[in-house]
């Protein structure tokens, strides 16, 4: 369904928008919300706000709608235990988004904005995503049970 | 205090915010999906398993970064300054990707779209990150490795 793919493609592009617009796509303002105990900006709270706010009626409107409007079925996580998985990969996740302001929407829109930077952590990322993946199929190999 | 107000932007961050809240609500009333980019961005890239073709994921991620560009052509340039050196930026983008995908989910996913949800391993997984994060800040100042 072509006007699927075109939902997909504009919701990209809103997304990218809201983040060049609210200064979530600047590193250095995001590493700053971070820094509670120095320069401090907390910009990155009002931009939550915001997100969540609107996302809070999407959510009350998805309980009465059988289902989306251009498609059969909700691709949806089911509900699951906070396990080790969960944990360590925060931690992580955090270690890399403090060390360098960047989390994977900012990182890809830096791709046009500074492309010369934004290439290297894009790149380093994908290799993170690919690693994660040869680990995982090794780990699953031995315990059948892991889920992927 | 006043310092802090004179750097943050709040009207255009919670603009900017609402825009975000938007998207992720047309991928979920229209689509029935998720938009958490770390897993969009794995799918659209095949770094799943077993890998997908998936051309709605590759849609979401090629318009993301044509969003910010038109942002930037049309209303203003967008300020945008990396602050560490290139070593940290890879070794920083290895954990994100690595990180994300272990997790099963970054500030998009987890962030925006699951703390909305009210899902307890968002919610979980939010403030780990958050604190995670803060406490790589601070651990970076005091070694002077930040600038």
């Amino acid at each position: 369904m072509k006007l699927a793919y075109f939902t997909s493609l504009v919701s990209g592009l809103l997304f990218g928008a809201g983040l060049a617009l609210s200064g979530m796509a600047n590193p250095q303002r995001v590493q700053s919300f971070l820094d509670i105990g120095g320069a401090f900006d907390p910009t990155l709270a009002f931009v939550m706000m915001g997100a969540l706010l609107v996302m809070a009626f999407a959510w009350r409107a998805q309980k009465n709608l059988l289902h989306p409007l251009f498609s059969t079925h909700y691709e949806i996580p089911n509900t699951m235990p906070i396990d080790l998985r969960l944990i360590s990969g925060a931690i992580l996740f955090g270690v890399g988004w403090g060390m360098a302001g960047l989390c994977p929407g900012p990182a890809l829109v830096g791709l046009v904005l500074l492309p010369k930077k934004a290439i290297l952590f894009v790149g380093a990322m994908l290799l993170g995503m690919g690693l994660y993946r040869f680990v995982d199929q090794s780990l699953s190999s031995i315990n059948p049970n892991q889920r992927s | 205090m006043i310092e802090i107000w004179n750097r943050a932007q709040p009207l255009q961050g919670f603009i900017g915010g609402a825009m975000i809240g938007a998207a992720c609500t047309l991928m979920l009333l229209l689509l029935g999906r998720i938009a958490g980019i770390s897993g969009l961005l794995a799918r659209a890239c095949q770094l799943t398993r077993p890998p997908t073709f998936d051309l709605l994921a590759i849609a979401f991620i090629f318009g993301l970064p044509l969003g910010a560009f038109i942002i930037d052509l049309i209303i203003k340039p967008v300020e945008v300054i990396y602050p560490n050196n290139n070593l940290i930026l890879v070794l920083a983008g290895l954990l994100v990707g690595f990180g994300a995908r272990l997790g099963s989910g970054c500030t998009s996913g987890h962030g925006v779209c699951g703390v909305s949800r009210l899902s307890p391993r968002s919610l979980f997984a939010t403030g780990i990150f958050m604190l995670s994060g803060i406490v790589t800040v601070a651990f970076m100042h005091k070694f002077g490795i930040a600038s």
